[in-house]
């Protein structure tokens, strides 16, 4: 594994090796002193072209409780701002001898194209409409500490499946990772060849949701509306979103994910999003351990070490 | 003056037959067999075959405006490269080709640089707005004597503003050419929409976006008893619509690119907008119904659609990319590609839709003539047996966006004549 550019990249034994080096690395999470020496003297650049505060400070953290030197890239303010090429900031990156790159970019492809430009380690943290791949894998993460299991659990994915990065990268990572998964959304919000990809596909939340162990709300973007994907905001929360009613015909273990950030009282009622059964906050945590696993398993293996 | 006296030695004329073409004064003086040199200068065909000069209906020469790009010089070595001796120019320039002036002054570019006969296209609408008729007379009184309008690059949408210049046309013998993008449909389009968009997180451009805009102009056309061209057909179904539409007598000429012909959109798969292009790379169904249609002549004519970028609008993200390819010095081979050595046309077929049938188009009588004596000598040789790899950078084009660049493809212009005069020898510029 070079880059992380796509959760389908990652066969089952990379996959499940991620999820495994993430636990092991999520004790240093529970220490008094959070670090550890893995990836000292190694640089990682956040170069962030869209605003992510969270995804950034997780990253952020990950990278410095393995002790490597951080970077934060953020397009606003800089030479990005004043006109600079994707191209020419990687080769700029590349010229300061940055050992691994997380990118966060609104164009699909973004990733893919500066893995060329780069000699360094690229990271997915996002783009476009394309992928999120680390969100998929702490999903997965998180599913596997509750759950105990992947293997032959049924997940619900809810919401506008069509924009959507996270969806992207949960259908392939959980299905190579032997979980049924069904998305739920409106018609307008599924691509038009879903039917191709690897899982099953209903308009009914209410059909799906007694036969779902893990129920994952996606966020519903306001401008969706005014584009006519949906006719109103309470149209939408009275089909599709997950209110304490629906939530109480889900079946007893099942639990309730959200990527964040959530809009309350539109896809998910705050009575669901506080429950127990719900892991919003788990995701947040377990997304550092996850991403400790990516850079660690990228990262120490080769590439300019100290001393080097 | 060079002397533009050329006997062209054991060409097969339209691949057929074995013979010597004499060329003087501008003119086929003799074909057959065994001609005496008499004075000229002797151009060993080799077995090369043997073409009248090719027309494109649909280039790009950036000029005026984008002369980073491209100039009406240098696109017009690019298009003698390729074995043409006309193009039609496109109208998005800046400013638009939209009147008299700016249609003169492209015209007047292309005879100063003379490696080919540079014919404007002029816009339908004012700045390719899509709101008013530009002065399509005007343009068509010019010394341009423009036959051929078009808002390429933008859809003329509006079925009513269509319909007028449909009807407006047909006083001086134009021809509106449809870029046919349904607009509302194909808001921030950046690829094919299919299994491969959703899979890469593109926005789609759905194939109905194009059909149903031409089955809207056919019927309009046929409506208003007008003619009507469809630039570059990309779908199978826009295929069976303009089948359709002739079968109903529709007045309807379309063309297909060479890139539309050959390549699909799993190329995208790599994020490199070198694949990115209006309309979109279709899917492999789509490429063999175009290739269907253009040998049964449902597709009329092949044109390049040749789209210079400089690199800096190509080497970034694929939805920040600039939209198009080069295609002046590549059509040929990629023609005989994939109609010719697949058995779908033979090369008088090759000539009929990409010399005769577009300068007819565009009514131009000096292009697109028969091979024959007393026939203006627009002659263009190409030796089919060659086999190269592309190379975008050694091409004549000011631009080196070819998404061909790197693949080996068949044949090479050995030569081109425009009107008696090489402006193409031995594979190299004169």
């Amino acid at each position: 594994m070079r880059h992380l550019l796509s959760a389908g990249d990652l066969t089952l034994d990379e996959a499940t090796l991620v999820l495994d080096t993430a636990k092991e690395l999520a004790q240093v999470g529970g220490r008094s002193v959070k670090k550890l020496p893995t990836l000292r003297g190694r640089t990682v650049v956040n170069l962030f072209y869209e605003d992510s505060t969270r995804t950034r400070i997780s990253f952020e953290a990950a990278a410095k409780r393995m002790s490597a030197d951080v970077i934060n890239f953020s397009a606003k303010g800089s030479s990005v701002s004043k006109g600079e090429s994707l191209k020419d900031t990687a080769l700029t990156l590349q010229a300061m001898g940055a050992d691994g790159v997380v990118i966060r970019h609104s164009a699909s492809g973004a990733a893919h194209r500066l893995a060329e430009w780069v000699d360094g380690a690229v990271v997915n943290a996002g783009d476009g409409t394309h992928e999120h791949p680390t969100q998929a894998l702490l999903d997965a993460y998180t599913i596997r500490e509750r759950m105990g299991r992947l293997d032959g659990l049924r997940v619900a994915v809810v919401g506008d499946i069509r924009h959507s990065r996270v969806a992207r990268s949960n259908v392939l990572l959980l299905n190579t990772l032997g979980a049924e998964v069904t998305l739920v959304a409106p018609p307008t919000l599924l691509p038009v060849s879903v039917r191709t990809w690897p899982c099953s596909v209903s308009y009914d939340l209410d059909e799906v949701l007694p036969k779902s162990d893990v129920v994952m709300m996606l966020r519903v973007q306001a401008e969706r509306m005014n584009a006519a994907f949906f006719p109103t905001a309470r149209e939408y929360s009275r089909r599709y979103g997950l209110d304490g009613d629906r939530f109480a015909r889900m079946p007893d273990h099942a639990i309730v994910m959200h990527p964040g950030p959530m809009i309350r009282g539109m896809e998910i009622s705050a009575e669901v999003a506080d429950s127990p059964r719900s892991t919003i906050v788990e995701q947040v945590a377990n997304g550092v351990s996850v991403r400790m696993a990516v850079l660690y398993l990228l990262l120490s293996g080769s590439g300019s070490g100290t001393g080097n | 003056m060079t002397n533009t006296t050329h006997l062209i030695r054991d060409a097969r004329i339209l691949g057929g037959e074995r013979a010597d073409i004499l060329l003087r004064g501008g003119r086929i003086e003799a074909i057959g067999p065994g001609l005496a040199a008499d004075g000229a200068q002797v151009v060993d065909a080799a077995g090369a075959v043997a073409l009248p000069g090719l027309v494109d209906l649909h280039t790009h020469l950036r000029e005026p405006g984008r002369e980073d790009a491209e100039t009406v010089a240098t696109g017009s070595r690019s298009a003698a490269m390729g074995g043409y001796t006309a193009v039609f120019a496109m109208a998005n320039t800046d400013p638009v080709a939209d009147t008299a002036g700016v249609v003169e002054q492209v015209w007047r570019l292309g005879r100063e640089a003379g490696h080919c006969d540079v014919h404007p296209v002029g816009a339908v609408t004012r700045g390719l707005g899509g709101e008013h008729l530009a002065e399509l007379g005007a343009m068509a009184d010019s010394a341009a004597g423009v036959r051929v309008f078009s808002d390429d690059g933008m859809c003329v949408s509006d079925a009513l503003l269509m319909r007028r210049a449909l009807e407006y046309v047909k006083a001086f013998d134009g021809v509106v050419a449809q870029h046919a993008q349904e607009p509302r449909l194909t808001e921030g389009a950046q690829m094919n929409e299919g299994v491969v968009s959703d899979r890469l997180g593109l926005a789609g451009w759905p194939a109905v976006a194009e059909e149903a805009v031409i089955a809207r102009d056919c019927l309009l056309a046929e409506h208003v008893g007008s003619r009507l061209h469809i630039c570059h057909v990309s779908t199978k179904g826009s295929v069976q619509i303009i089948r359709w539409a002739k079968s109903r007598g529709c007045d309807v000429t379309a063309e297909v690119t060479p890139h539309h012909l050959l390549l699909t959109d799993d190329l995208a798969e790599s994020y490199d907008p070198i694949y990115k292009v209006n309309p979109p790379l279709r899917t492999a169904e789509d490429v063999e119904a175009l290739r269907e249609g253009l040998a049964d002549g449902t597709i009329d004519v092949v044109a390049t659609d040749h789209a210079p970028h400089p690199s800096e609008a190509k080497e970034t993200e694929w939805c920040h990319a600039a939209m198009g390819m080069l295609g002046l010095e590549t059509a040929l081979s990629v023609v005989q590609h994939t109609m010719v050595d697949t058995g779908l046309l033979d090369w008088a077929g090759v000539a009929r839709r990409m010399s005769e049938t577009p300068a007819r188009i565009g009514r131009l009588t000096g292009q697109g003539r028969p091979l024959a004596v007393g026939e203006p000598a627009n002659v263009t040789l190409y030796d089919t047996s060659a086999e190269r790899v592309v190379d975008a950078a050694a091409m004549a084009s000011k631009s080196m966006n070819s998404p061909f660049n790197g693949m080996t493809l068949p044949g090479r212009v050995a030569a081109t004549f425009l009107r008696g005069v090489p402006t193409v020898l031995d594979g190299k510029i004169q």
